[in-house]
């Protein structure tokens, strides 16, 4: 029951964060404060989300597969995100400034 | 009943949203954009497959259709120069044509949908009749290696032809984009490509394996591959000259010849073409499967790169540096 209320928590909050980042992907102005939305949903967001499916596993088995998952999110996430900015960058796009 | 009701509506938004993108992909006429879209499309029709219980269909969607057929749009479009872009609306003549044509198609389409059995059992029975005979226990795998693994054989000769359409367009690739490693190659992209070629090999070895009781195969595994394969090519490594000649060719063309001879090999035990005695079918599916695993990987990595890789025999060429001699 309590494992079940966690999970549920978590998850509201996680798809909070998805939300919060595709409003940022849309509304915010420039491409680095958008990659900036986006990886919170990509990281934060979907770890909130694996460790309430963590919760609700029957197997040590499918805990370990839903963190590599995780794992694996992070490292192609950041690694694509800091491809983007690197090349907007380079191609001369100035941050956005008030 | 409750939960029946929010499925059905996921179903229904996932449908229109496919349809939608679908057109958005179609009608737009930038072509980076278009790309982009077909891939967002590919990711939501393996959503798709799921929701109607085909796992392996959504596999095969998600890393060939959006994966990996993305990544060749993209790098067909990197090659294409600006003056080929087409970005105008096509005459009114041929757009009336095609919407003519199109009407006619949606009608026949609608026709034969209302005009299929509202149930129907298919072959499904037969398969798990006798799906103790296939050697394997995952009936998408007994159908695709065993039942009608001539469907299969053919996939693996048209790959092989559509290489062999690129290479003979696509002419000698210079490995100019391969300059010797150095400060070129951006170090993050660098990082990523070493923590995860060697996931992807290992997960599709994974598939490969798996495939015989659960979803996954060569197909599948295949793609992941290909996947390590184009990320490879990203972080600007290339294939030393002197594997790009015979080995090279070999791993292409193992799939199919390894296919074909398996097909043969019991012919002479009074079997017919493709036909395993049972007691060795799980074995020499595996076997089939493996081979074609390398080489639909190599092939879709290989589209990837666009051009037949130069070899030592192109001695014209400075392997080193692109240049003519």
């Amino acid at each position: 029951m309590i494992l079940d209320i966690l999970t549920v928590i978590l998850l509201l909050v996680g798809a909070l964060f998805f939300l919060a980042g595709t409003l940022g992907l849309l509304r915010f102005p420039d491409v680095y404060t958008r990659l900036h939305a986006l990886t919170k949903a990509d990281n934060v967001g979907l770890g909130l989300i694996v460790i309430a499916l963590m919760l609700q596993a029957d197997s040590w088995f499918v805990v370990g597969k839903l963190l590599f998952i995780w794992i694996l999110i992070l490292l192609a996430g950041s690694g694509v995100a800091h491809l983007v900015a690197n090349t907007a960058q380079k191609r001369g796009i100035k941050p956005w400034k008030k | 009943m409750e939960e029946i009701n929010v499925l059905l509506l996921f179903d229904v938004v996932l449908g229109l949203t496919l349809v939608w993108l679908a057109w958005q992909t179609l009608s737009s006429l930038d072509l980076f954009r278009a790309i982009v879209l077909f891939i967002a499309f590919g990711l939501l029709m393996a959503l798709a497959w799921v929701r109607l219980d085909a796992p392996d269909v959504a596999l095969a969607e998600a890393t060939i259709g959006a994966g990996l057929t993305g990544a060749l749009l993209l790098s067909a479009l990197a090659q294409l120069s600006a003056s080929q872009k087409n970005e105008t609306k096509p005459s009114l003549f041929i757009r009336l044509t095609l919407g003519v044509l199109l009407f006619f198609l949606v009608i026949a389409l609608a026709y034969t949908v209302l005009s299929l059995p509202t149930k129907a059992v298919g072959l499904s029975v037969e398969v798990a009749k006798n799906i103790e005979l296939s050697g394997v226990s995952n009936p998408v795998t007994a159908v695709l290696l065993n039942y009608r693994s001539y469907d299969t054989l053919l996939e693996l000769g048209v790959l092989l032809l559509a290489l062999l359409g690129v290479w003979s367009l696509g002419g000698v690739s210079t490995n100019k984009s391969s300059f010797p490693k150095s400060s070129f190659v951006n170090p993050v992209l660098d990082l990523v490509t070493r923590l995860l070629v060697p996931i992807f090999i290992l997960f599709s070895g994974y598939l490969l394996w798996v495939g015989a009781f659960a979803p996954g195969g060569a197909f599948q595994a295949g793609a992941v591959l290909a996947a390590a394969g184009v990320l490879v090519f990203l972080s600007d490594w290339y294939l030393p000259s002197k594997y790009s000649g015979f080995a090279l060719r070999l791993v292409l063309v193992i799939g199919l010849v390894w296919f074909v001879s398996m097909g043969f090999s019991f012919v002479l035990l009074d079997n017919a073409f493709l036909e395993y005695p049972p007691e060795f079918a799980g074995g020499l599916i595996l076997l089939i499967e493996a081979a074609a695993t390398l080489s639909i990987g190599i092939s879709l990595a290989a589209l990837f790169l666009g051009r037949e890789p130069a070899t030592k025999s192109d001695s014209n060429i400075d392997i080193d540096t692109g240049v003519n001699k």
